[in-house]
Formats: structure tokens, C-alpha cells, sequence
């Protein structure tokens, strides 16, 4: 049967992963290629890298990188961050990626999701949502977090999956960086609402909470995070023997 | 040399970057005389099987793939490319493949107990029966993305992967390979496999 994956994502500013790490035996900790091999041979299922670049020379430089990427590390790679156009899913996956991951240029352009799933088959599109509680309802930012779209949240990730995304990465405004634990009332609503994998993002601070999360969500698919791992608080390889004495599926 | 068959179907940058991982030459052409040097093949694809099929004829590289493997070179089908070493596929209507095996594809769509999400997409186990390719790699987690599987295959088939059901994970016989799954994103043990192939 298929395992729960374990995946790490790191942001990428001009070519160079922001905040870094502190892993021992790395020699450049903001290097995405040495992190890249570093976590797929310390047991990541999946990696996702994250452009945070404004700049056309950095947006240059992160496909320059993710290439290299992509020719170093041999699990799935999933890319995110300035995907507005087919143009944009095009750039990334002739460097290497295997799924693309879109947020707000889905939110501009309804259209973008169902134009790639089309183009380049479902499997390859990630609808990556941002959703908070406003007014005792789920809604859907853009640009980072930063603005209220005034969608409702269920709603707007059963219209991108009709659409054709294959697999949703639900980011908890609510609890995201917060380190209290995935937010799995939010959680629990969309893994219900579709019908394709859901990746839980935003909270993890520590292994008990990625028991928790496939414990009473078996519906999830995945876990995703940053900080914890990037900082050692959380290391893969233990948490997967943590999961695996509590009978929770995983690659080892 | 491996010869990467490209008929245009896919992305062949990480199967080219695998191969060179484990210190193999690859060359990714659609020209015969190219790969006709190569003393094996890989015959990649993702997409719908009705497309790739089209293209491969009109490629005319069907007919390539077939001289080459009748010669006695080995030749790795994956994912898609597995799928259209079979007789016919039933993906969106009746589509014939290159018939190199018997057997079928067929939707996962219905066939499935319970409420297990198609496609079968992550990371699962081999459970391996016999052949030379995956000789070593019983047991191994692999990694899959699809919603089709080949069915009526068990005189070729030499693993299966449990998604509720037995799934067709690889086949082989003689100097015919295929894998359901993606050895190129399958880790370590993705790339032993290939070192393997490399071999035969």
C-alpha cells in the first residue's frame, strides 16, 4: 500500500535557500543543490522548491539552479512560486521539475489550472492553497498570505480539482509557523470535499504532530514543512521510525 | 551507450540525468541511426496512451522499436512506455499497442475496493516473482503515478505493488523490460534498477 509522504520545501531567493540550515557535514547550508541531495538521501519522499524571487535576473538564476537540481536528486521534485502562465509551467519543467505547484496565479487566472492540467496531464498540477478563518468561514488568500480574496475556501479547491489539479497542498494561514500542530479541522474539511491527495502544510513543530495528523486524518496523504527540518528540530529519517512504531505507513 | 527513445512524449531530463548518475552514457534521440548504436534501449512516455501510440507510429520509431528488439537488444519500457508494450490498451476506447506481450491495459477506475484514490500516486512496495531486472529489489519502495495498470499479463509479469489490489508493477521476457513505476524518481533503489539494466 501505498506510504504517507514525508516533504520538505525550501525557499529560494535568487538562486540561494533562505534562512539556510544547520546540518553538519554540509559545506554551503544555502545551497540548493547540496540540500537538495542532502534530503533525498536522508529520507524525503518528494521535495518542493519555492522561488521567492521578484527580480527577472533572480527568476534566471532559480531555473539555472533548479536544473542542477533536478540532474542531482532522483525522487519527485515540485516546484512553486511565480507560476502565472503555461509559459511559466513550461520554464520549470524542462529544467527538471515533476509537478508544478500554483497559488495565486490560479486565483488571476482560473483558467491556468485547467489549460495545464490539460497540457501536461493532472498529476503534474498542485493547486497550493492559502486559507484562514475569517468570520467563521475558510477563505482563500493571495500574494503570500498577505490578501483576502474573499473566496470560500472548499469551494474554491472543488473548483480547481474539477479543473483538473491533481493533488492540493493546504497551508493553514491559522496555524503556520505557529509550531502547535497541523491544523486538522481544516484539514479534515478538505480531504473530505476532494477526492485527490492532500498535502498538510503549516504548524509542524515537532514528530508527535505528524502522528497526530496521520493518526486522525488517514485521509491525508502528506506532511509538509520547513523550518523544523531545516533546523534539525525535526529529522526525517527519526520521524519516519517514529511513525512506523505507530503503525503509520512509511518509506524507510 | 542507453538509447532514450524520444517521440516526443514527456520529460526525458531526469531519465538522461539517472542514467549519467550511474556513470552510463545516455543519448536521448528520435533518430534511428542514432539509437541503433546504442546496445539498449528505454522506450519512456507519460500521457494518454491513444497519443503516445499515434506519435510512436508516426514517428515511425514503432517499427525501430520492434526491429531492435527482435534483434535481441534489451529495451525498458516505463510507466507509458511499459503500457505500450502490450496488445491493446482500453484507455478512453480500444487502442492497439506495439503487442511485444500479451496482456491489457485497463482503467483502475472500478476495480478498486474501498475509497483508494486514483491515480496511484506515491511511494509503494515491490513484490517481486521472478526475473533478472528487479532481482535485488524485492521488497523495495518504488514510486508510481498512474491510473491505468496491464491485466492479463502473467506470462510476463515478475512484480506486482498492493493498491487493494495486485497491480502489474513490472514484466519482462527475454530481452523485454517494463516498469509501471519510475525508476529515475525512485531513489537509490530506482537507480540500482537501472544499474541492473544496464547489465543485462
Amino acid at each position: 500500500m501505498i506510504t504517507k509522504r514525508i516533504i520538505p520545501c525550501l525557499d529560494v531567493r535568487n538562486g540561494r535557500v533562505v534562512k539556510g540550515t544547520n546540518f553538519q557535514g554540509l559545506q554551503d547550508v544555502s545551497s540548493p543543490v547540496e540540500l537538495g541531495r542532502y534530503y533525498s538521501e536522508n529520507g524525503a519522499d518528494e521535495l518542493v522548491f519555492y522561488d521567492i524571487t521578484a527580480s527577472a535576473e533572480g527568476r534566471k538564476l532559480f531555473t539555472d539552479i533548479l536544473t542542477e537540481v533536478a540532474a542531482t536528486i532522483f525522487i519527485p521534485l515540485t516546484v512553486g512560486g511565480g507560476i502565472n502562465t503555461l509559459e511559466d509551467f513550461d520554464r520549470v519543467l524542462k529544467c527538471g521539475a515533476d509537478k508544478v505547484s500554483v497559488n495565486s496565479g490560479a486565483i488571476r487566472n482560473p483558467d491556468l489550472v485547467r489549460e495545464a492540467a490539460r497540457l501536461y496531464g493532472d498529476q503534474c498540477v498542485v493547486l497550493s492553497a492559502d486559507v484562514k478563518r475569517v468570520a467563521g468561514q475558510f477563505r482563500v488568500f493571495a500574494k503570500g498570505g498577505r490578501e483576502d480574496t474573499g473566496m470560500e475556501a472548499l469551494a474554491w479547491i472543488r473548483r480547481c480539482v474539477d479543473n483538473g489539479a491533481g493533488e492540493v497542498v493546504l497551508n493553514s494561514i491559522d496555524t503556520d509557523g505557529v509550531k502547535g500542530g497541523f491544523d486538522l479541522e481544516m484539514l479534515e474539511a478538505v480531504s473530505n470535499a476532494v477526492d485527490v491527495p492532500v498535502i498538510a502544510s503549516g504548524g509542524a513543530g515537532c514528530e508527535g504532530d505528524f502522528v497526530k495528523l496521520f493518526q486522525t486524518l488517514p485521509k491525508v496523504d502528506a506532511g509538509l514543512a520547513a523550518s523544523i527540518f531545516h533546523f534539525g528540530q525535526v529529522q526525517i529519517p527519526h520521524l519516519k521510525g517514529t511513525l512506523k512504531e505507530n503503525g503509520i505507513l512509511v518509506r524507510i | 551507450m542507453v538509447g532514450i527513445v524520444d517521440y516526443g512524449v514527456g520529460n526525458l531530463f531526469s531519465l538522461g540525468s539517472s542514467f549519467r548518475a550511474i556513470g552510463r552514457e545516455a543519448a536521448v534521440s528520435s533518430d534511428p541511426e542514432v539509437l541503433a548504436k546504442a546496445d539498449r534501449l528505454v522506450l519512456p512516455g507519460v500521457g494518454a496512451f491513444r497519443d503516445a501510440a499515434q506519435k510512436l507510429r508516426a514517428s515511425g520509431l514503432d517499427k525501430f522499436v520492434k526491429e531492435q528488439t527482435a534483434a535481441g537488444k534489451p529495451m525498458l519500457g516505463i510507466c507509458l512506455g511499459m503500457q505500450l508494450l502490450f496488445e491493446e490498451s482500453h484507455e478512453y476506447g480500444v487502442h492497439r499497442g506495439l503487442g511485444l506481450l500479451p496482456g491489457r491495459v485497463v482503467a483502475m477506475d472500478g476495480r478498486l475496493p474501498g475509497e483508494l484514490k486514483i491515480p496511484h500516486m506515491g511511494w509503494n512496495r515491490l513484490q517481486v516473482s521472478r526475473g533478472r531486472l528487479l532481482k535485488d529489489a524485492d521488497g523495495q519502495y518504488v514510486y508510481f503515478v498512474h491510473s491505468f495498470f496491464a491485466e492479463g499479463c502473467e506470462e510476463a509479469l515478475s512484480a506486482v505493488t498492493d493498491y487493494g489490489i495486485p497491480i502489474t508493477a513490472a514484466v519482462e521476457k527475454d530481452n523485454l523490460f517494463g516498469c509501471q513505476f519510475h525508476p529515475e524518481k525512485s531513489g537509490a533503489a530506482g537507480l540500482s534498477i537501472l544499474r541492473t539494466f544496464c547489465e543485462l
